[in-house]
């Protein structure tokens, strides 16, 4: 299957920010061959999605392409004028972007941005052959070819559909090429289980050689047939999938690897330390030098080549054969050791339903936590999960039944309630972008708890939140710096310390991770773990992400449109789900170890 | 092909917006907003140091009317014999207050206005508004003609009419503002501690609309001079011995061909307050929404 000539040959690509030598990406080879899927994965800032967009030619504002090449046959797609590349996106290489709510247009019909392509390519001989095409292109993405669904504005369809439709307009023309950016990023779990069963099947069926350009590993492992590694505009591992994530042979990849939460074990997650180099700052030598293990003088003198370490797997490591031999330690401890809820709940909610209005989102759900408890609370999106956490919180007061807490009413709104409990049950929110004032600073943001609560004043004050700093891992010198100057792990790590500082008994966690990259996610999990565990809090943790819940509850509740469908033990519900719904969840959630033995056998 | 063109990239909005100290200084960076400052000092200066500086008082009769610039008076006669260049330097004082405390006067409540009919949503924020626009339905000048015709021009009234008529506008764009920031998290993350009201209106929303607010607040001043001095030249002035520079205009209008000086003066002054002012706005504005980057490299 490899052995065909390769549909895109991608040669020492070169972007750099325009008029200037800094290299957003540099030195990025690889070939897909007709069929294949290359798996491209990096955090934020790695140069991904730009080395997805420079195989189309295509570079965002304020930046260029300086040099190398994008072989497509005999032709080199950065040589190519204007008109000459629009001839051939969406003909012979195609894009499928990220969001589909906003790449399809919202005032068209669908079946009209269908045909518009093939109309624009002149796909076919008639107008009739291009509209069984677009039949054909429903059926293909498992859509509805009947004539009233190609009538449908995009809004009408669910984000699963679109991206479908996405996917079609990308293989209208049957290209030979396509680039997938993280097409599946807002999906839930299920809908992005079809869209990759999709993408799969089309890649193949048709021979379209396929970049996935993905922060998600997992997905990737499910998906791709290799994967390439990026980091900091360079590409530091390249090799075919199981090999790559069985024998990781550069550190970043381990690393990355030992931050993916597992579904199957309870582990404890290892986040990397530091952060990486942005363009202009990048270090001489080996990137990811500073923030290695296996880090040694020779690293920091010259950018390591890649290399070959096995059979079609390079890596760009002088170290690379120590790091291979050596797995990673992991801890698997089991689900991790907490309090028990043999001990008097201290938040306690019976018969809770809210909603908006007359529209009820949350019916009918009863629940305790215990102290030093975690219970992680599991759904979909529009499950009701966030709207049940608010309402623990006193931040959606439109709800009935009863949350106590230490046996005492939760009146509804946080305003309502006595000081005491609003300092007792704190709440991390989902976006660390938006939950800060960008016109504070991180030392007042710490303090007005701690002043609102009178729990310090004066230098005291001053003390405490150095303290706190010190805690979630930031220096005191960051009292003075305003959000914008941090990084979003770090921004959750202030969240967190504002959330802390007053002592609170209950922390509610409404996705805390959802916006930050995988390797920020452990050390953000791992943080929250620790302090759990140190101050004896009872946390209430919510999350759509399956696999992170071994590594943080105990206890696990499924909600599923506003009601909780299963609760127990972590173990017992994510290794025995009695639900149907639990089980299809699992077995929907992408996995790394799923992934590696379905590529072991085949 | 524009269905899904590849050339809309996925970029995360960088919506950094900047703080007030920083958009200052990128205004001041800006040619426009150095000359609109140089201006609005210069006429500030001559508004408040002027009576210190004039030869002769205001009222005092030092010739024959219309008489055009000589030895004993620089830029001429008014209509009454009085130096026009001494009731140039005595008439700016009064605009400049007026003008600047309506306008402080209309930002206040503008932005209180706005700020809560922002934030408390609902019925309060229809309320308010709609009440806004009852105001905003009548033109600024006339209703402070309304005002004054029928109480009488006084200092205070004229304040509390122009700074009444200037608050509705501000507590749009306030309200404009205000209103996605009110949707962010870290308002509901103070919420949740139960921070007061009125902190939450002021500590965490109101800065995050300040930049807004000097774009608004300059334009607000703009169009305060404008309605003050249309005022006095309407007759309506609350120091009937003092000078005007509203006042001299009309005074001086029907010699203008005779003496142009005692119409030429207060009008350039008044023309080159609100250019400078304008052109104040202008660079803020253009600073915060980051238009002109200077030193852009990228």
């Amino acid at each position: 299957m490899m052995s065909a000539a390769p549909a895109i040959v991608v040669d020492r690509l070169r972007v750099v920010v325009r008029n200037t030598t800094r290299d957003i990406v540099d030195d990025v080879s690889f070939e897909i061959v007709p069929g294949e899927v290359l798996g491209l994965v990096g955090e934020s800032g790695s140069g991904k999605t730009t080395v997805g967009l420079a195989l189309l030619g295509h570079t965002r504002r304020g930046v260029q392409i300086g040099g190398g090449s994008v072989r497509m046959g005999d032709v080199d797609v950065i040589q190519l004028s204007a008109p000459e590349l629009e001839h051939m996106r969406g003909r012979l290489i195609s894009y499928v972007p990220q969001d589909p709510a906003a790449a399809l247009n919202p005032a068209l019909r669908i079946g009209t941005q269908l045909r518009e392509i093939l109309d624009a390519h002149n796909y076919g001989k008639s107008g009739d052959e291009r509209n069984q095409r677009v039949a054909e292109m429903m059926r293909e993405v498992a859509l509805p070819d009947e004539a009233s669904f190609l009538k449908r504005y995009p809004h009408e369809l669910s984000g699963g559909q679109q991206q479908r439709v996405g996917l079609a307009i990308a293989f209208a023309c049957r290209p030979r090429v396509i680039v997938l950016d993280e097409p599946t990023t807002g999906l839930d779990v299920t809908t992005q289980a079809h869209v990759l069963g999709t993408v799969r099947e089309l890649a193949t069926a048709h021979g379209v050689a396929a970049l996935y350009v993905s922060h998600d590993l997992a997905v990737v492992g499910t998906l791709a047939n290799r994967v390439a590694v990026m980091y900091a505009g360079r590409v530091v591992e390249l090799g075919p999938t199981a090999d790559l994530f069985r024998a990781a042979s550069h550190p970043y990849t381990q690393r990355l690897i030992a931050a993916i939460p597992h579904l199957t074990g309870g582990r404890e997650l290892i986040g990397i330390g530091g952060r990486a180099p942005s363009p202009g700052r990048r270090p001489s030598g080996c990137m990811f030098a500073p923030r290695c293990a296996f880090a040694q003088e020779r690293c920091t003198v010259a950018l390591p080549e890649l290399r070959p370490i096995a059979v079609g797997h390079v890596v760009r490591c002088v170290r690379a054969e120590d790091v291979r031999s050596q797995v990673l330690a992991r801890s698997l401890d089991g689900a991790r050791e907490g309090g028990r809820a043999a001990q008097e709940p201290i938040l306690s909610l019976t018969a809770v339903s809210a909603g908006y209005r007359k529209r009820m989102v949350v019916h009918d759900v009863t629940l305790q936590v215990a102290p030093r408890e975690c219970l992680a609370l599991v759904g979909e999106s529009g499950s009701g999960k966030t709207t049940l956490a608010r309402s623990v919180a006193g931040l959606h007061s439109d709800r009935v039944g009863q949350i106590t807490l230490n046996g005492v009413q939760l009146a509804q709104s946080a305003r309502d309630r006595p000081r005491e409990q609003r300092r007792m049950i704190q709440y991390v929110f989902q976006n660390p972008y938006g939950s800060l004032n960008p016109r504070r600073t991180i030392g007042h943001i710490i303090r007005q708890p701690l002043e609102l609560f009178g729990k310090a004043s004066g230098a005291e004050t001053d003390r405490k939140v150095g303290e706190m700093l010190d805690r979630v891992s930031l220096s005191a010198s960051y009292a003075d710096r305003y959000p914008e100057q941090l990084s979003g792990g770090e921004r959750q790590r202030v969240a967190i310390a504002r959330a802390l500082v007053c002592e609170p008994s209950v922390l509610v966690c409404d996705e805390v991770t959802s916006a930050l990259d995988v390797s920020v996610q452990a050390a953000i999990v791992e943080l929250l773990a620790s302090l759990q565990r140190d101050l004896g809090l009872a946390m209430l943790f919510v999350t759509h992400n399956l696999p992170l819940v071994r590594s943080i509850a105990q206890r696990v509740a499924v909600m599923n449109q506003g009601r909780i469908i299963e609760l127990g033990d972590v173990d017992q519900v994510l290794g025995a789900p009695k639900d149907p719904y639990t089980n299809r969840l699992l077995s929907d959630t992408p996995s790394l170890e799923v992934a590696l033995e379905t590529a072991q056998s085949s | 092909m524009a269905v899904l063109n590849p050339l809309v990239a996925q970029e995360p909005p960088l919506v950094q917006s900047k703080r007030p100290a920083g958009v200052i200084l990128g205004a001041l960076a800006l040619g426009r907003t150095r000359i609109g400052l140089a201006l609005v000092v210069l006429i500030a200066g001559i508004a408040i140091f002027g009576p210190l500086l004039a030869p002769h008082g205001p009222a005092d009769f030092i010739g024959l009317p219309n008489q055009l610039p000589s030895g004993a008076a620089r830029f001429g006669t008014d209509h009454l014999g009085q130096d026009v260049w001494s009731r140039f330097l005595d008439g700016g004082r009064t605009i400049l207050i007026l003008a600047t405390a309506s306008t402080l006067l209309g930002l206040t409540l503008g932005t209180a206005i706005g700020l809560l009919a922002a934030y408390s949503r609902g019925p309060l924020d229809d309320v308010l508004m709609r009440g806004m626009d009852v105001i905003l339905a009548f033109p600024q000048i006339l209703l402070t003609l309304v005002a004054i015709s029928t109480l009488g021009p006084s200092g205070w009234l004229m304040v509390l009419a122009v700074g009444l008529t200037n608050m509705p506008r501000v507590a749009r764009i306030t309200r404009g503002a205000a209103q996605p920031i009110v949707e962010r998290d870290f308002v509901a993350a103070a919420e949740a501690i139960g921070v007061p009201r009125w902190r939450i209106l002021f500590g965490e929303v109101l800065p995050n609309v300040l930049s807004p607010l000097m774009v608004e607040s300059s334009l607000r001043l703009t169009y305060s001079i404008g309605v003050i001095a249309a005022i006095a030249f309407l007759g309506f002035t609350t120091n009937p011995n003092g000078a005007d520079w509203g006042l001299m205009i009309q005074e001086n209008f029907i010699a203008l061909v005779v003496q142009p000086w005692g119409v030429v003066l207060p009008m350039a002054a008044v023309a080159m307050l609100t250019m400078g002012t304008g052109m104040i706005g202008d660079g803020i504005a253009r600073a915060a929404a980051g238009i002109d980057r200077s030193r852009s490299g990228e």
